[in-house]
């Protein structure tokens, strides 16, 4: 590397032809501040370029999928929420949707707007931490301080719609608990208002800003058939140029209601994972105003969710006063509940790809086996070949943009 | 109008192509809802995974997991979810094979992606990938004494005192 | 957090002043004992060590950004580095693979030492109940405060916190050398 210019990034060619041949072993992780989430890289190097990567991971599995053998259908909920704990609402909805394809329940279309509506904020949530930890770790802490506490403005969002803030365990199958109030449509409006001016500033300071475009730009690439080999979902695999949306290939939840777009990268690099991630929070943006359009127009204002008494507890007064709702409380808590044998294969867009639940169940009250497909436990494995080649410090940036989520990683 | 969309000219297609290719080895092939599901033998899942990559468009692999049906003849399965995204169109894939021989061809090197997928198949059931090439234990410890997803292993962990039954009327 | 509900000291755009400890004032001296004023001390300048695994470490990070602000309590600046902490903050679900080294991380902390445990998977394995789950870190590792919740809010940690601060300001300064101590180690077999 000659003196002052950019370093000739991505050496994956001398790695290949066995140029580097001084090599240091580096343990990083399982607990090292860099790698936000707990999973070890023992990295083999020569000075300061990655010739090869072994990961270990499975430092917090929790054996959802065990644990999802045991529980009935509407308590798995609580469990997808401890995936991607990032977006939480999105993995439950699609979990409930998934049981809401085996059992045939519909939903009306303002459920459908409103879960949307929810899930999109979600999205913008989980593009935030990503974003900002990029800004991060490329040496911007402004972005980080400034921004993040958007997430706090989703958060009451989410508390004003189930009650929780980060693990939501929000809606029930067949729609959600309560209607939304005032106060949440109210903050979904403010943050409709209010969210843009700051996102355009979080562009204006590092978009365009020459240090982490010398920072990113070639940091990281993933060309689409490696990532299409590895079974990249998600921001990573629009990044590397693939148009690959469940929202558009798989339209659930009438997003084919909607006009938006699908933004895609070119080279797959941390700007290019950058970017498609701010170009997603900005059409959330716009899918969420059009519902709520869409919603504004609708006459119902009252639907929360599909006539479902078999999955949803009545509310306790009625539990008390009424022998019907007795009825569907003892036959939800005792597991009465008929579900279909059968098996469904349902995914979602989550925030950091195809997120799917390969649900297959054999009548009783509990799945008999609930397969997560958990996109980072998928793209991850590609660490090793997206970082050969290239610098220690570029290794980590390519790591953050990637999204790793522990939980979702180990399930 | 049920909430999924069903491709039934391109299942038929796969569906013929499959029968004429693979016969009697190919044992049932069923529309679960709105997924095309195909059981075939062990020893030609990795011919048939191969069929359908290069012949049939079906590029990406979705996932592969486990199953375990205790007190059948062929106990453990396990499930490939293949995806064309050219067409939009999904399939699922199933093998079953006796606990005393749980060995199937490993699909690495037709997806670098079912390196993990595999290993975790053999964590949590005990599947063996023949020619994978770094099968050991994933998410749970190396000297892990079990294959925990099994259905004949306890959930719960072993060493909590505060359960016990005279408490809670387990 | 409403107006209303801040917490003594720590008023928007008001230095903190921390009330001086017990002790005999005169012109010109103030005399307090070692301990009260080591105890000021080291309330007052905790590292933490934020052992972040899962989910907690998401509302950690909230609790440290700018809508809560930790650093109005002295805890600026985070360690990464056990040997230089003061404080290890487990948030999140650990699980036994990992539980060799949080012990392993708490040997390195040179004494004093406190321990926060967030969130109920950290403090009881929470709704895990499974094989590959460790049932509480108090089992590898001895624990100071428990903060409940799953995850616990903010307000919640940084309550958590003011009891920390509590213990650190009034521990005595032969509390490490006692024998109950030394047992408590020896029960958890660290030396």
């Amino acid at each position: 590397m000659s003196e002052g210019t950019k370093p000739d990034y991505w050496q994956r060619d001398v790695v290949d032809a066995g140029g580097l041949n001084e090599l240091t072993t580096l343990n990083l992780g399982p607990t090292h501040p860099a790698t936000h989430g707990i999973f070890q890289n023992v990295l083999t190097l020569d000075g300061e370029i990655i010739v090869s990567a072994e990961q270990t991971i499975g430092y917090i599995h929790r054996a959802f999928e065990k644990i999802a053998e045991r529980r009935p259908f509407y308590q798995i909920t609580t469990l997808t929420d401890r995936m991607n704990y990032c977006s939480a609402p999105i993995n439950n909805m699609g979990w409930h949707m998934t049981v809401e394809k085996l059992c045939g329940i519909e939903l009306p279309k303002r459920v459908e707007y409103m879960r949307v509506i929810v899930m999109e904020l979600a999205r913008i949530a989980d593009h935030i931490i990503c974003n900002t930890i990029i800004g991060q770790d490329a040496g911007a802490t402004t972005p980080f301080l400034y921004v993040y506490q958007w997430r706090e403005k989703i958060y009451e969002v989410y508390e004003e719609v189930c009650g929780a803030r980060l693990t939501t365990n929000m809606g029930r199958i067949g729609g959600f608990e309560r209607n939304f109030s005032d106060l949440a449509w109210q903050r979904i409006r403010a943050i409709l208002k209010e969210f843009p001016p700051v996102l355009k500033e979080f562009e204006k300071l590092l978009v365009r800003n020459r240090i982490f475009m010398d920072r990113t730009i070639n940091c990281g690439p993933f060309p689409a058939d490696r990532a299409l080999q590895y079974g990249c979902t998600g921001p990573n695999l629009r990044a590397s140029g693939v148009d690959y949306d469940v929202r558009v290939a798989d339209p659930y939840s009438s997003y084919s209601d909607f006009d938006f777009l699908v933004p895609v990268g070119q080279n797959g690099d941390v700007y290019d994972r950058f970017m498609v991630r701010q170009q997603e929070m900005w059409e959330s943006l716009s899918i969420i105003r059009q519902a709520m359009e869409k919603l504004d127009k609708m006459a119902d204002k009252t639907t929360f969710r599909a006539d479902v008494p078999d999955w949803v507890l009545p509310p306790k007064e009625e539990v008390y006063n009424q022998m019907e709702a007795l009825i569907y409380h003892f036959k939800i808590v005792m597991g009465e509940t008929e579900v279909p044998r059968g098996e469904v294969y349902h995914c979602v867009e989550g925030g950091n790809g195809e997120l799917g639940f390969y649900l297959v169940s054999d009548g009783g009250r509990t799945p008999f086996r609930l397969h997560l497909r958990r996109p980072c436990f998928i793209y991850y494995q590609a660490f090793p070949e997206i970082a050969k080649g290239g610098l220690l410090s570029d290794a980590i940036l390519t790591m953050s943009s990637m999204n790793v989520i522990a939980g979702e990683l180990d399930a | 109008m049920p909430a999924f969309a069903i491709k039934a000219d391109r299942d038929q297609l796969v569906t013929d192509r499959l029968t004429a290719a693979f016969g009697a080895d190919l044992l049932s092939h069923e529309r679960l809802y709105d997924v095309m599901c195909f059981t075939v033998v062990k020893e030609r899942v990795h011919e048939l995974l191969a069929f359908l990559k290069n012949e049939l468009d079906f590029g990406f692999l979705t996932s592969i997991c486990g199953m375990h049906h205790p007190g059948e003849a062929l106990e453990l399965g396990l499930v490939y979810h293949l995806h064309s995204m050219h067409n939009g169109h999904r399939i699922r894939v199933k093998t079953y094979m006796a606990l005393k021989d749980p060995q199937v061809p490993t699909a690495t090197d037709l997806w670098a992606g079912a390196n993990w997928m595999e290993r975790e198949a053999w964590d949590f059931f005990g599947i063996k990938a023949v020619g994978h090439p770094n099968l050991k234990r994933i998410l749970n410890m190396e000297d892990f004494p079990a294959f925990p997803m099994r259905k004949d292993y306890p959930l719960e962990d072993p060493t909590r005192q505060d359960k016990n039954d005279s408490m809670f009327g387990r | 957090m409403s107006e209303k509900t801040i917490i003594p000291g720590t008023e928007r755009g008001k230095p903190t002043i921390v009330a001086p400890p017990e002790g005999h004032t005169g012109s010109g001296f103030f005399a307090t004992t070692v301990e009260q004023a080591i105890g000021l001390a080291r309330k007052n300048s905790l590292w933490p060590l934020p052992f972040a695994t899962s989910c907690c470490g998401i509302e950690f990070m909230s609790t440290m950004s700018a809508h809560y602000d930790l650093s109005r309590f002295g805890m600026e600046r985070l360690s990464f580095s056990p040997r230089q902490s003061d404080l290890l903050m487990v948030m999140g679900t650990i699980a036994k693979k990992m539980a060799p080294v949080l012990r392993e991380v708490y040997t390195q902390m040179a004494e004093p030492k406190w321990v926060l445990s967030m969130g109920a998977c950290a403090s009881s394995g929470g709704i895990f109940d499974s094989y590959s789950v460790l049932q509480g870190i108090d089992r590898v590792i001895p624990v100071d405060v428990y903060i409940p919740g799953c995850p616990p809010r903010p307000e919640q940690v940084i309550d958590g916190i003011l009891k920390i601060q509590e213990l650190a300001a009034n521990e005595s300064l032969r509390r490490r050398y006692s024998k109950e101590y030394e047992d408590l180690l020896t029960k958890y077999k660290i030396d």
